[in-house]
């Protein structure tokens, strides 16, 4: 770990950030402003202001690449308001990637500037099972990583009331039990077997929806899988990666690799969008490492969100019709980064007596991105109050989606605003259908 | 110069403390516009109504400082770059409809609402705003407006101007005038809304527009033709409208310009050809564009056309258009830099003034990229660069200059909907004539006597007289 220490000898003159691994100038170079991106981009369309647009981000960062101007805090902020949600990639028509260009400059944010609470929050909390089920974890992340803009701010408890409110209403009431002890190591496969898979149980699924990971497990095994759940699986890496820290990304990765590749499965299924965005990306966060490169590469092309695993096999047919309105709302990490966008509607579909309906903009970012709530509050939820318009229209009686975050957030959406809606996985109302009754629900 | 504190005081008393910027970082988010040109204002203010624009510019006129209007930043003439600071005026919170009326079919708006979005809200209630640039999803009607800006549609629909029907135009001084109305007829003064309508924000401040909507066609047909030879596109164009024909769009777009949308789109468009013409016919009987549109592949066919694909559903039709807005951003995957010009000529001319670019892109050595709106003259010839290179940026001025002078010896003009800005002023003169700019630096002055208005764009401000 020590050789990946940031050269503190300074740059390299005439070239910033030598030393570092400062993105390269393919990321912006060809980029002509067309401003393309500015359309998609929930935070511009909120704001209108070219400061929270992707043109202008990558502009930002094109300047502090060049050393044209310094990498101050406000810059860095602007780099943190990005939401990841990848519209502006897929609207770009050069081909570049503003949203992770804005990542890449928290990374080297981090490098140059190390926090002390990454460290505490990254090294040794995602890396500790234990300490994070034990320290009811989603309250103390979020209040660590609230520290980033209270401390900036100087003024710990400078949140506005209402901020409070929503963020309390972003909690689902915490489990009893976390999901490590709902599911076993093992499932067994009900039925003719059709093979074996490896369950990646995410933290957030773990520790705040484990119900819901028990509900796919099931319906993994209901289908003929035998289920493997390694309880000894770490963080995917992802809150590090947002927070620019690519060393506990990385060691992340391969402490999850190894465990899982000893396993033999043929696939690795996941039912949280961000986990599934990250393993699926190890391969290129590891492309580097002599040793792990190709490991990296195989484990990545193994892995499936549930969703888009049980739209490609024979399902089951479900027994129990259920009732009500469905909708779906695609995770911006499950939709755009890993393509999986009409997976979950057949699924939902498949349901006997479920009204599927689609609601408008249903790939429009909610606006939770992990912690805006607390740092970006205002903007959060001027982006959730638009998807919320969108929904209420429909009218549901479920909003289905595969995002422990996104899930967050609509429950937020739908207290705010008084939509009598329930916000579920879609897998939840599949197992549901699988099932006589409401037993063990 | 820069603004003090207290100027910046009476801004934020102005418009609201949170709608003032003036951080390095806000800054340089509007030092630039579509273009590779780059400079700071000292302050940025979004305006969020007529009287705060109102307020904004009776401070400038006091003060005497610069103020540059901006809507999405979209502009392909540097028209919104602040060269020599100034404060930048933003409309984009201005983004409302005020009033859609059926009755009369006008739509009335605020200056910063996404053209793309009207358009949408419009077509809801079965009306039709036709004027559709390329940039319709990430520019402004204001912009629009001020740029006068067209697009495919424009062949069949014209431009934005002949859809202006009445505006709010915020003065130098500060006050207000709404010229225009309801009335389809109007000849009660001087028109000058038209006079506005180009302006690019150096004779007054367009906050809201009353845009004039025609019923939405309901029938729409799309092809593509592929043609071995470029100059043979050029002719079918010709041949299709002095067939009788009216098609919606008529679009050229050479071999390059198809490679780069295959890159992006994988559209299936045939590679080896040199240029391929986007056809559209619309209307509201379902049998007579058909036939439109059939006629028209027939016209490519005898006039040399290798391929003729009529697109069999609107999901074909929306991607191929898609593909076709992309072009001109799509290019800067081939060089870090590119400069789209905006010739345009009598289109009988089109087929020369092909030949002609083709001809300065061998002479100077650096590709010249041709797609552009052929049914109505207008060419955007793209030059491919990298501005890093001296050399080439040496090459690429004199290119610029070429190209002007074909346009012109062609009967043709400088610019068809991009506007001059800054880009195009030094062959202004050449274009227009003394007298012209005599009389329209006398406009000037008469409506900016203070020349605060978006300074040095669209006309040279040194007199001539």
């Amino acid at each position: 770990m020590k050789t990946e220490e940031p050269n503190k000898s300074g740059p390299d003159e005439g070239r910033p950030f030598a030393g570092l691994e400062p993105p390269g100038q393919e990321q912006y170079l060809h980029c002509i402003r067309c401003g393309a991106c500015d359309s998609v981009c929930p935070t511009y369309r909120q704001s209108l202001r070219e400061t929270h647009s992707p043109r202008g981000r990558l502009f930002l960062a094109r300047k502090v690449l060049e050393g044209e101007t310094e990498f101050t805090p406000n810059l860095i902020d602007q780099m943190y308001s990005c939401l990841s949600c990848e519209a502006c990639a897929e609207a770009c028509p050069v081909g570049l990637r503003p949203a992770e260009l804005a990542l890449e400059l928290r990374r080297l944010d981090q490098q140059l500037h190390p926090a002390r609470w990454k460290d505490l929050l990254f090294n040794r909390f995602l890396k500790n099972p234990a300490l994070m089920s034990a320290g009811l974890w989603p309250l103390r992340l979020y209040q660590l990583l609230g520290f980033r803009a209270a401390a900036r701010a100087l003024n710990l408890t400078g949140l506005l009331p209402d901020q409070v409110r929503d963020m309390e209403g972003m909690l689902p009431p915490i489990p009893g039990r976390t999901g490590r002890h709902l599911i076993p190591r093992s499932t067994p496969n009900q039925g003719e077997p059709c093979g074996r898979v490896v369950f990646f149980l995410g933290c957030a699924q773990n520790l705040l929806f484990g119900r819901s990971s028990e509900a796919a497990v099931r319906v993994l095994a209901e289908n003929g899988y035998q289920v493997l759940t390694p309880p000894d699986v770490l963080c995917c890496g992802m809150p590090a990666l947002s927070y620019g820290d690519w060393r506990s990304l990385t060691d992340l990765a391969r402490h999850n690799i190894a465990r899982i590749e000893n396993l033999k499965a043929e696939t690795i299924v996941t039912d949280c969008a961000t986990c599934g965005a990250t393993l699926k990306a190890y391969g290129r966060y590891l492309e580097h490492d002599p040793d792990w490169a190709e490991r990296a590469r195989n484990f990545s092309a193994k892995v499936r969100d549930i969703c888009e695993f049980l739209a490609a096999v024979d399902l089951k047919r479900p027994r129990r019709p259920l009732t009500g309105r469905v909708t779906y709302h695609d995770p911006c990490h499950l939709g755009r980064t890993q393509g999986v966008r009409t997976q979950p509607r057949k699924i939902l579909q498949q349901i006997e007596g479920l009204e599927f309906v689609e609601m408008k903009e249903p790939d429009r970012c909610c606006g939770s991105a992990g912690t805006q709530i607390i740092t970006n509050y205002e903007m959060s939820m001027g982006v959730l109050d638009r998807k919320m318009d969108n929904a209420a229209e429909v009218e549901p009686d479920f909003i289905a989606t595969g995002c422990p975050s996104c899930r967050m957030q609509l429950t937020t959406g739908c207290r705010r605003r008084g939509l009598p809606a329930e916000v579920v996985h879609p897998v939840e109302l599949l197992d549901a259908a699988y099932r006589d009754s409401e037993n063990g629900k | 110069m820069a603004l003090d504190q207290r100027i910046i005081k009476r801004l934020e008393t102005a418009v609201g403390k949170k709608h003032v910027l003036t951080s390095r970082e806000d800054l340089l988010c509007y030092s630039f516009d579509g273009t590779f040109a780059e400079s700071l204002p000292d302050a940025v203010v979004e305006a969020g109504s007529t009287e705060e624009v109102g307020a904004v510019l009776e401070l400038s006129y006091k003060e005497g400082f610069p103020v540059i209007a901006r809507g999405m930043g979209s502009g392909l003439a540097a028209g919104t770059v602040p060269y020599g600071g100034g404060l930048v005026l933003s409309l984009t919170r201005m983004n409302q409809i005020m009033e859609i009326d059926p009755d009369n079919m006008t739509v009335t708006v605020q200056a910063g609402m996404i053209t793309g979005d009207l358009q949408t809200e419009v077509e809801k209630q079965g009306l039709f705003y036709p004027p559709d640039p390329a940039s319709l999803k990430h520019s402004t009607i204001g912009g629009n407006i001020a740029c006068n800006a067209g697009g495919p549609r424009c062949l069949k629909y014209g431009v934005t101007g002949h859809y202006v029907q009445g505006l709010t135009v915020v003065l130098a001084d500060g006050r207000s005038i709404r010229p225009g109305g309801k009335t389809i007829k109007n000849v009660t003064g001087y028109n000058l809304i038209q006079l506005l309508v180009g302006s690019e924000g150096t004779l007054g401040v367009i906050t809201e527009a009353m845009l004039r909507l025609i019923p939405l066609p309901t029938q729409v047909r799309t092809a593509v033709a592929a043609f071995a030879r470029l100059e043979d596109a050029g002719l079918t164009v010709n041949a299709i409208l002095k067939a009788g024909l009216l098609p919606a769009t008529l679009e050229l777009m050479d071999e390059t310009a198809v490679a780069c949308i295959e890159e992006d789109r994988h559209l299936g468009l045939p590679l080896d050809q040199e240029a391929i013409l986007i056809i559209e016919a619309d209307g509201f009987a379902e049998d007579v564009v058909r036939r439109e549109i059939e006629a028209m592949a027939g016209l490519c066919r005898d006039n040399g056309a290798s391929e003729v694909r009529v697109a069999q559903d609107s999901k074909e039709r929306n991607e191929l258009w898609r593909a076709r807005r992309s072009v001109s951003p799509a290019l800067a995957r081939q060089a870090p830099n590119k400069l789209g010009e905006d010739i345009s000529v009598p289109r009988s001319r089109i087929p020369e003034a092909v030949r002609r670019l083709k001809d300065i892109s061998a002479k100077f050595g650096l590709p010249i990229v041709i797609f552009g709106h052929a049914g109505d003259g207008n060419l955007h010839p793209n030059i491919l660069f990298d501005r890093r290179d001296e050399d080439q940026w040496r090459r690429v001025q004199e290119m610029v200059e070429e190209i002007f002078r074909t346009a012109l010896e062609l009967g043709g003009t400088l610019s068809g909907e991009h506007g001059i800005g800054t880009m195009k002023l030094p062959y202004l003169e050449n274009a227009l004539g003394r007298v012209s700019i005599q009389v329209q630096q006398r406009i000037k002055q008469a409506l900016d006597p203070k020349g605060l208005l978006n300074p040095g764009k669209a006309l040279p401000s040194e007199s001539i007289m």
